[in-house]
């Protein structure tokens, strides 16, 4: 979830099921400003022009910023090795999206198993609208202990980090595992999972619980059925679509709405062509970065598909939900994505769909990566505020959910792997999962993680996604024109002085 | 006695000017010291940073795009709206030439009164959603009905197409705006006396005339009211562009409101200081909104 989610949003609300980020987006949807119509009326009623956002935004001015005193230490222990107070309270925040807050609960369940004393004082909340919830806690000093910063109203991290509004998470990592205790937690994680907690420095801000991969996700019964096999190269890919376009079956579908899913498949696909300094140049917001020859190749061969009539009708009008029906439904082969989407779209699946997921096809010999290159990151970014009551009893749950018990109780839950290198022996995974998890193994150290979704939401989702990626793919800007304006929203976010700048080591 | 008057009138409008002070004013005089500052909105540590918000707001692209559509909002929205509303109630009130009632409404008037109301009932957000699922360009009732029809080859993107965006946005506002202004006039214009229609007719004055000589001039409060009513939904129009449109906001800014642009400043980029800039901005515009429609609106008041 983090991929998309984490910006997210503003861009909106994409995915029932699993990623935060658009789920946050669809959530906002259905339920925001309901009132807000009748609030104005009610303010014109009185011959008051009022500026409703004006108002609502000054009403939470600035807090006192107060801290608040936090609980004792508890008595460290080979049990007990953070040193919880074995009798505090602990304020647990989740975000309510595709993933739900069932496995939260089960792993607060636990921790009162771990303290009995604490039982009863557990304060569990889920919700979508975190910043809305939660930015006023942090402007008056008063957070929770964890939170499940997700969704597509996720606090800036940028902001929280360097406002020194949260805690450094090394102690939880360099605590021995819950499992283990010869091993420390950061051992037991899967590799780049710590790295993306790591703003500047050695700190590790925010660890992701969930992991994510991403990829061009089919049906393998469909491919089966008219005697297709994934392509492995981009001119397979284009002969195949050809061959669907035939039947009456399009090649691609992707959430027009929120064609900041196009990166999924897209990023990886400009990795492999040029090589990960490709896309750590695109990051780190460098001049020119985005007219290298490996972008102008995979934006050519994406808007191919459209030119050629191998995009589904209509398809810049769909939102997530709506594209990936239509994929469903056997109208398109491919549809970028990730691993959230097998549970975000459980009710619309066919019995026999048979989901499976492909790395993006090569599109030449010259290509620098070899086949089988994806994007995989971690996801649900939770977070331990500085200024918690109970900062020791959030890392503690968060070691707590990172132990098999709790992981194995995540991914049959919500069918997504989680950031615990491992946890998935014994269990039977569904076919979407299973074929994310075997595409990840043989992938490899060939796993490509850009960042601008997570550093620069807006740049990321509203500018490049919608007004560059979206107009090229709907057709109405050639792949040039695409370049050049991805650029030139890349220079202004590298000016903008508001905006926190980032790196890759 | 003197002296008690003034205490008995403060007594009654201490309370209601503390509560106006303290929820209306207050905030809208930190809004404009917040405009002057870095604040992110998630901590209260901030610095003033002079006019540096009002110059990076000149040279914002995506806010001329946001003050640009709702100008088009502003302009189109209240015309087509209180045009439709007047045109229906006149219909529905005196439009009709039935026998035996000289003024009437057209048949089936009380009905289509309901019907009109109808979508002013429903949620603003239930009715972004469905038109959500009507502007479908794969499945949606728009391009089933161009195709149920034959037009195969004419089926738009709808909130997929820049130039089209925008009026998909405006057409729903419409929609769920038009009967409630259908009511409002209906009942504006039974206070009309009978007798002005019933003279012009015997003058041989049609539904034309009627409406422009007798029906309009006599609305012109109530049309008034209605207007401002209507532009200030306009320099809104938050909820239907968060809901419904690409990105929100998009497809390439074409449906970027300046509401939204300040939701998401403010709120997602943890810039409140730019938004409230934002927000003072759009106080401006909407005060110069106020001040044309008062003046262009200021007529000789006619009483009957």
């Amino acid at each position: 979830m983090d991929p998309s989610g984490t910006w997210r949003e503003s861009l909106s609300p994409d995915r029932v099921a699993a990623t935060p980020p658009d789920e946050g987006e669809r959530v906002s949807m259905t339920t925001i400003d309901v009132g807000r119509r009748s609030l104005i009326k009610r303010a014109t009623a009185t011959g008051l022009l009022t500026v409703p956002a004006l108002a609502a935004l000054s009403a939470c001015a600035t807090g006192g910023g107060g801290g608040t005193q936090q609980v004792a230490e508890g008595k460290k222990s080979a049990r007990n090795p953070l040193a919880v107070n074995e009798s505090a309270g602990l304020d647990v925040v989740i975000f309510d999206g595709g993933f739900g807050e069932e496995y939260a609960k089960a792993a607060q369940a636990e921790y009162v198993r771990a303290y009995p004393k604490t039982d009863g004082k557990i304060k569990h909340s889920a919700t979508q609208k975190i910043q809305a919830k939660l930015a006023p806690r942090f402007n008056g000093g008063t957070p929770p202990d964890l939170i499940d910063n997700s969704g597509a109203e996720q606090m800036d991290f940028g902001t929280l980090v360097s406002k020194d509004q949260l805690t450094d998470l090394r102690e939880l990592l360099d605590a021995p595992s819950l499992d283990d205790p010869n091993k420390k937690v950061r051992d037991t994680l899967r590799p780049g999972v710590l790295e993306m907690g790591q703003f500047e420095g050695d700190e590790v801000w925010v660890l992701y619980y969930a992991y994510t991969i991403y990829g061009v996700w089919y049906s393998k019964s469909l491919l089966a059925k008219h005697g297709w096999e994934y392509p492995q190269t981009w001119d397979e890919m284009l002969a195949l679509c050809k061959e669907a376009k035939k039947q009456g079956i399009a090649g691609w579908t992707y959430p027009g709405k929120y064609p900041y899913y196009l990166p999924f498949s897209l990023y990886p696909f400009i990795a492999k062509i040029g090589g990960r300094e490709t896309l750590d140049a695109i990051d780190n917001l460098e001049p020119n970065a985005w007219k290298h020859d490996a972008v102008k190749a995979a934006f050519e061969a994406y808007h191919e598909l459209q030119a050629k009539g191998y995009v589904l009708k209509g398809t810049p009008g769909l939102d997530h939900i709506q594209s990936q029906v239509a994929w469903n439904e056997g109208k398109a082969l491919f549809i970028p994505n990730g691993s959230w989407v097998e549970n975000e779209t459980k009710k619309t699946t066919p019995k026999n769909f048979d989901m499976g997921v492909g790395a993006p096809s090569s599109l030449d010999a010259g290509d620098k990566l070899p086949y089988g290159t994806i994007w995989a990151s971690g996801g649900e970014p939770f977070i331990v505020p500085k200024n918690a009551k109970n900062p020791r009893g959030g890392m503690e749950l968060l070691r707590i959910m990172l132990g098999t018990k709790s992981t194995q109780n995540f991914i049959q839950q919500v069918s997504s792997l989680s950031s615990l290198n491992g946890g998935t022996e014994g269990l039977r995974l569904p076919p979407g999962l299973a074929s994310a998890q075997e595409l990840w193994k043989k992938a490899g150290d060939n796993v490509v993680n850009p960042r601008l979704q997570d550093w620069y939401v807006t740049l990321q989702k509203e500018k490049i996604g919608v007004a560059a990626l979206g107009e090229m793919m709907a057709g109405r800007m050639s792949p040039k024109e695409c370049m050049a304006k991805c650029q030139k929203f890349a220079d202004e976010t590298a000016k903008d002085s508001a905006v926190k700048k980032y790196r890759h080591k | 006695m003197r002296h008690g008057k003034y205490g008995f009138i403060v007594g009654f409008l201490a309370l209601p000017l503390a509560i106006y002070a303290v929820f209306v004013i207050s905030p809208f005089v930190q809004a404009i010291y917040y405009s002057f500052t870095n604040w992110s909105g998630l901590s209260s540590d901030l610095q003033m940073v002079g006019f540096d918000n009002y110059r990076k707001l000149l040279d914002d692209d995506v806010f001329w795009h946001a003050l640009r559509n709702n100008l088009v909002l502003l302009l189109v929205l209240p015309l087509v709206t209180l045009g439709m509303g007047l045109f229906f109630a006149f219909m529905l009130n005196v439009g009709g030439r039935r026998k035996g009632a000289v003024v009437s409404g057209v048949r089936g008037s009380s009905l289509y009164k309901v019907v009109y109301f109808f979508p002013q009932v429903l949620s603003i957000a239930i009715v972004a959603l469905i038109f959500q699922f009507a502007y479908n360009p794969n499945s949606g009732a728009l391009n089933s009905f161009l195709s149920g029809i034959g037009l195969d080859s004419v089926q738009p993107n709808w909130l997929g197409d820049p130039s089209l965006a925008l009026w998909c946005v405006m057409a729903v506002m419409v929609w769920s705006n038009v009967g409630f202004y259908v009511v409002l006039f209906s009942a504006a214009m039974s206070t009309i006396p009978r007798d002005f229609y019933e003279a012009a007719l015997l003058d041989g004055a049609n539904r034309f005339t009627t409406f422009f000589r007798i029906t309009l001039p006599l609305l012109w409060d109530t049309v008034q009211t209605g207007w401002v009513y209507m532009g200030i939904l306009a320099l809104d129009a938050f909820a239907v562009v968060q809901i419904m449109t690409v990105g929100p906001g998009g497809p390439d800014y074409s449906t970027e409101v300046l509401t939204w642009f300040v939701y998401t400043k403010g709120i997602r980029d943890g810039q409140a200081g730019y938004a409230t800039a934002l927000g003072v901005a759009l106080l401006i515009v909407t005060m110069i909104f106020a001040a044309i429609v008062m003046r262009l609106g200021r007529r000789e008041r006619l009483e009957f």
